[in-house]
């Protein structure tokens, strides 16, 4: 790994990665998640959870979440790549301005008897966590949070029976009156 | 037109796409027909403003187009058909992408019920090309042809050109539709480039200019995509301010080489005096240029001790390999007429004598000096005369890429912008034959000139065929030294001497060939013959390929080995054997 620093290099600096979660605002048209996606895949940026709907139908405007890891320098690229995109109206780094909700939903598969079931059920309260399915040896929950409170959810439903989850990525939304 | 309703703007697709193309001012595209693509080759036929240049590969359509657009300022436009005819274009789209040419390109596609069927011929077109072009554009609906051409030419030209690609399944050219003239509402309102500059910046920048010690200007391809006015402001402004200037590879001309303030090249193959100055300024101006690791070399090396200023339209290359202390989006020639403006009104000219002192004792190592020779042409010396004996003509400049190209921009002094056209992003071997047919249908009376490799230019060669047809006389001046000579410069730099591959085996009798195509080939051996070879082939009115036996072994020098600094250069009389080793020791794993 002795090699002399170039252009070719610039993750060898030492700058410590940030992670960030940028809202991108969209024209909803065919191909325009692919032109997001490949930006990340062809330039080698990460994606850490991506979450994409169409927000305004009459206008057409899609809203695409996306957290991602990179240095500050390549968060700025990439912001700056994102926003140089022809159907792209607008990039607010969410993490910059500092005042975002960020929430995220997953579905929680448990199954068990006994002891666990109660525990898996108590949790869940605590969480404030759902019961949308159950069976007698089964609970599918509903949980909404920041991505760390369902982390946490489900560290704590691994040893009381976990089967599965589905999580539908990060959503965020700036506080306060104004629109991004 | 083959209109047959009594509304004028009820048309077919393809009728659409020739009425866009005049629209936008288009009098050449570059193309070649196929299935996917014969209803708009029925309207070509059928009408006489647009003139059609057949080419022998979509490859040499898009190059062609690029020259056309590099050496003119207006886009260049290809037209090719479904399948291979979209991939032969990949090549092209990446250059233009790379080297920021406005390029228009039209492909034909299966017919809509076909698409995802794998039909004859069909190719995710618009999947291939999305990370090759600066947008593209798949029309389903005859109705919005109108609209997404006219969006393509817009988005090709404005802000940080392009390439463009369109593509129109064949059903979609047949079907009848409502055509209208471009208006503003074409374009995607989420795309505003801009062009204007802030103005506190200016104003720092001034400031900065005026109170530095050891100011440089390094200027890159964005002053000539900005157009012949950039390139006046930028000259007026090193006039007024005294400051040196040296430029990238894709800049050549904005400033001229005969110019008092010209250091020469700058980067990997470029001057001592240019890459000393970089590293040891103060104040760096760099004006559309985008910190390419050819340029930078050792990133955290790089010019250590300057306060950077960078003028770019596009926010993306600012802060991307290095960073700058005065970002200043917009378009180059706004921003420096903004800046002389303001210099002329409060500012004086640097006080830099000594810094131009410590320059001429950098100029004076003549870091692009040669060993004369009597009995074999040095590549260097063929350049050189090649120069002499066009000066003061009417001259465009394509390369293909190699050591002839480096040698082509140290000693082929370029005076004027869109007259040099070179494949500097991709670094793509077999650009500079298709882009001299591209800039001679524009230019029909120009002297036009590719400076080419014996390898490079082999890799395009059938569009000889293309100049032969259309009476391009364009002039190909091949440096054959029986070499890949920058392949093989690297191998015997950084790979123990292990020439792989990089010798030209059977290289083709290049007179004979040109004579085969049914141009005129010339050959020169000896410096003693190579002046009047050259006046024979500027005489000439029909394609060239001209034969210039040169050195087999010359190596392309100055040098910055890959990873190493700008105070790190290797100069031609220092590069022993020894020498080289220890300065490349340790960069076999850069490019």
């Amino acid at each position: 790994m002795n090699q002399p620093a170039s252009a070719y290099f610039l993750e060898e600096r030492h700058d410590p990665n940030e992670t960030h979660t940028l809202s991108v605002l969209v024209q909803n048209e065919p191909g325009v998640l692919a032109r997001v996606i490949g930006l990340f895949s062809g330039r080698g940026y990460n994606i850490d959870s991506l979450t994409v709907s169409e927000t305004e139908s009459q206008k057409h405007l899609s809203r695409i979440t996306i957290v991602t890891t990179g240095t500050p320098m390549v968060i700025q690229q990439i912001k700056h790549q994102l926003d140089r995109m022809i159907p792209v109206y607008r990039v607010v780094d969410m993490t910059v301005t500092g005042q975002a909700i960020e929430r995220e939903l997953a579905m929680v598969k448990v199954r068990g008897g006994g002891d666990h079931r109660v525990e898996a059920l108590r949790l869940a309260d605590a969480f404030r966590a759902r019961v949308i399915d159950a069976t007698t040896e089964s609970f599918v929950f509903e949980i909404t949070g920041n991505s760390s409170k369902i982390n946490q959810f489900i560290d704590l439903m691994r040893p009381l029976g976990l089967v599965e989850v589905s999580r539908t990525g990060v959503a965020a939304i700036t506080r306060g009156p104004e629109g991004m | 037109m083959t209109d047959k309703s009594h509304d004028p703007n009820q048309m077919t697709g393809a009728a659409m796409i020739v009425r866009a193309l005049i629209d936008h001012g288009v009098q050449h595209i570059f193309g070649y027909p196929g299935g996917a693509v014969l209803p708009i080759y029925d309207e070509i036929f059928q009408q006489s403003e647009v003139e059609h240049i057949l080419v022998r590969h979509e490859q040499g359509a898009g190059h062609a187009a690029e020259g056309y657009a590099r050496s003119t300022g207006k886009p260049g436009v290809a037209l090719v058909t479904s399948g291979p005819g979209a991939t032969n274009m990949v090549t092209p789209l990446t250059d233009a992408l790379m080297d920021s040419i406005p390029l228009v390109c039209i492909s034909g596609q299966v017919p809509t019920h076909l698409i995802g069927n794998d039909a004859f011929q069909e190719c995710d077109t618009v999947g291939i090309t999305r990370p090759c072009t600066k947008h593209n554009w798949l029309v389903r609906d005859v109705n919005d042809l109108a609209k997404v051409l006219h969006e393509a030419f817009y988005v090709a030209m404005t802000g940080r050109p392009g390439p463009v690609l369109v593509d129109v399944p064949k059903d979609v050219q047949f079907a009848t539709g409502t055509y209208h003239p471009p208006r503003k509402s074409d374009v995607h309102i989420s795309y505003t480039p801009r062009v204007k500059g802030d103005a506190t910046l200016i104003r720092k920048t001034v400031a900065m200019l005026a109170s530095a010690k050891r100011p440089v200007i390094y200027s890159g391809g964005g002053v000539i995509n900005s157009g012949p006015d950039a390139s006046k402001l930028l000259r007026e402004l090193v006039e007024v301010t005294g400051i040196p200037i040296t430029s990238t590879l894709m800049g050549l001309g904005a400033y001229p080489a005969s110019g008092p303030n010209w250091l020469g090249m700058l980067g990997m193959h470029g001057t001592y005096e240019a890459n000393m100055a970089m590293h040891d300024c103060d104040v760096m101006l760099c004006v559309g240029a985008r910190f390419d690791d050819r340029i930078t070399g050792r990133v955290d090396a790089f010019s250590p001790g300057s306060k950077k200023i960078h003028i770019d339209i596009d926010p993306s290359s600012i802060n991307k390999n290095i960073r700058v202390d005065v970002p200043i989006i917009g378009d180059c020639g706004n921003v420096l007429g903004d800046i002389l403006q303001v210099f002329k009104a409060e500012a004086k000219k640097p006080d830099i004598k000594a810094w131009w002192q410590q320059i001429a004792q950098w100029r004076a190592r003549k870091s692009l000096s040669y060993r004369k020779n009597n009995d074999i042409i040095l590549p260097q010396y063929a350049i050189e005369r090649l120069f002499e004996l066009t000066r003061g003509k009417d001259t465009y400049i394509t390369t293909e890429v190699g050591q002839h190209q480096m040698w082509a921009a140290q000693f082929f002094g370029v005076e004027e912008p869109h007259r040099w056209m070179t494949s500097g992003g991709l670094g793509t071997m077999g650009y500079g034959l298709p882009a001299a047919i591209g800039v001679q249908v524009a230019h029909r009376d120009s002297l036009v000139i590719d400076i080419a490799g014996d390898a490079s230019v082999q890799m395009t060669m059938q569009e000889m065929s293309t100049a032969v047809q259309h009476e391009l006389p364009i002039k190909i001046f091949i440096l054959n030294n029986q070499y890949m000579g920058m392949v093989r410069q690297w191998q015997q730099l950084l790979h123990g001497n292990r020439l792989s591959h990089s010798y030209s085996e059977a290289l083709p009798d290049f007179v004979k060939l040109a004579e085969a195509y049914g141009g005129v080939g010339i050959r020169a051996h000896k410096p003693a013959d190579l002046d009047g070879a050259i006046k024979e082939m500027i005489s000439v009115k029909k394609p060239v390929l001209f034969d210039c036996r040169v050195a087999a072994l010359e190596n392309c020098f100055p040098m910055i080995p890959s990873g190493k600094a700008h105070n790190e250069m290797l100069l031609p009389e220092e590069a022993t054997d020894e020498a080289t080793a220890k300065a490349f020791a340790g960069g076999k794993a850069l490019v």
